[in-house]
């Protein structure tokens, strides 16, 4: 698997993500800066990391969504490769239009930094399929900006189309239908607030997240 | 040429912020506040001869998201 992470500044989760992806495939990412136009030749699957990009300015992910290396990021989505987007990474999904809906800032307010239970909803996708439907995993979440919200309409069409990945056990920030990761029409994808990179390895507490890894790279490779 | 555009969240979206700000009025006694909706106000400063086809472009493509915000522009007379 050729993989990339796609890097702009205030990221902060690109190195976790990198780690897991060496760890998982054996291979180390291409580091693509986000002011390329450009991914690597043979890229077959792109992440978007979590972190701060441009400090949240203006709205989490709005300003990373219009740099310029997203539009080679688009027409990758559009050819059907696989793309991740976690916590920040989705709120640029979300800006970019790539996945509908938004994400605001938490319900309650406060920073929301913890290990939570997640269900998984969809074990059919690309992302998913070294899970069970229904089975319960851990991951952390970092963020303010989780509250995932979109109208009814959108939100019965992921429902219904099975496009809920990830939902939480338990409110965490708000979300609609506690929604914690979404999948674009053609499955190929993912945006989701919690961390499934730091929780691939034993010394990380968990390794709850290790398999959305290994199934992509069966998947894709 | 000066412009002004207003960013409010739509109608109905849940505004946290709006209600921390609503509660902390009521903490310093100030009752009567029914609701309080928080936004944005962004000044732009531009060539002359932008149109407002112009500024309805930036405000649907970065300034604003049209998913739950609304935008409403205001065109300042040169000082």
């Amino acid at each position: 698997m050729k993989s990339a992470v796609i890097v702009f500044p205030g990221s902060n989760c690109d190195r976790d993500i990198a780690v897991a992806l060496e760890l998982v495939t054996g291979r180390k990412p291409a580091m693509v800066w986000h002011r390329e136009s450009e991914l690597p030749d043979g890229t077959d699957f792109i992440a978007l990391p979590g972190g701060f990009s441009y400090g949240d300015y203006l709205r989490s992910g709005a300003m990373a969504a219009r740099s310029p290396i997203m539009g080679a990021v688009r027409d990758a989505a559009a050819r059907g490769v696989p793309v991740i987007g976690i916590c920040n990474g989705f709120q640029v999904l979300t800006e970019t239009g790539l996945l509908p809906g938004a994400l605001m800032r938490n319900a309650g307010l406060s920073f929301v930094c913890r290990p939570v239970p997640l269900k998984v909803e969809n074990s059919q996708s690309l992302f998913t399929a070294a899970y069970n439907s229904g089975e319960e995993v851990v991951f952390p979440v970092a963020h303010h900006d989780g509250n995932y919200q979109a109208d009814e309409a959108t939100l019965d069409r992921l429902e219904g189309e099975g496009r809920v990945a990830f939902r939480y056990r338990e409110s965490v920030n708000g979300s609609a239908r506690d929604i914690a990761g979404i999948l674009n029409d053609a499955g190929n994808v993912l945006g989701l607030m919690p961390h499934p990179e730091r929780v691939v390895e034993a010394a990380h507490g968990g390794i709850d997240g290790r398999r959305l890894f290994e199934g992509l790279l069966e998947t894709v490779a | 040429m000066k412009a002004r555009v207003f960013i409010t969240l739509k109608p109905g979206v849940l505004d946290p912020q709006g209600k921390a700000i609503h509660h902390a009025l009521e903490g310093l006694g100030f009752g009567g506040v029914n609701d309080v909706r928080a936004g944005k106000l962004i000044e732009l400063d531009l060539a002359d001869g932008t149109s407002d086809g112009d500024i309805e472009e930036m405000c649907r493509k970065l300034l604003a998201n049209t998913v739950i915000e609304n935008f409403r522009i205001e065109r300042l007379q040169d000082a």
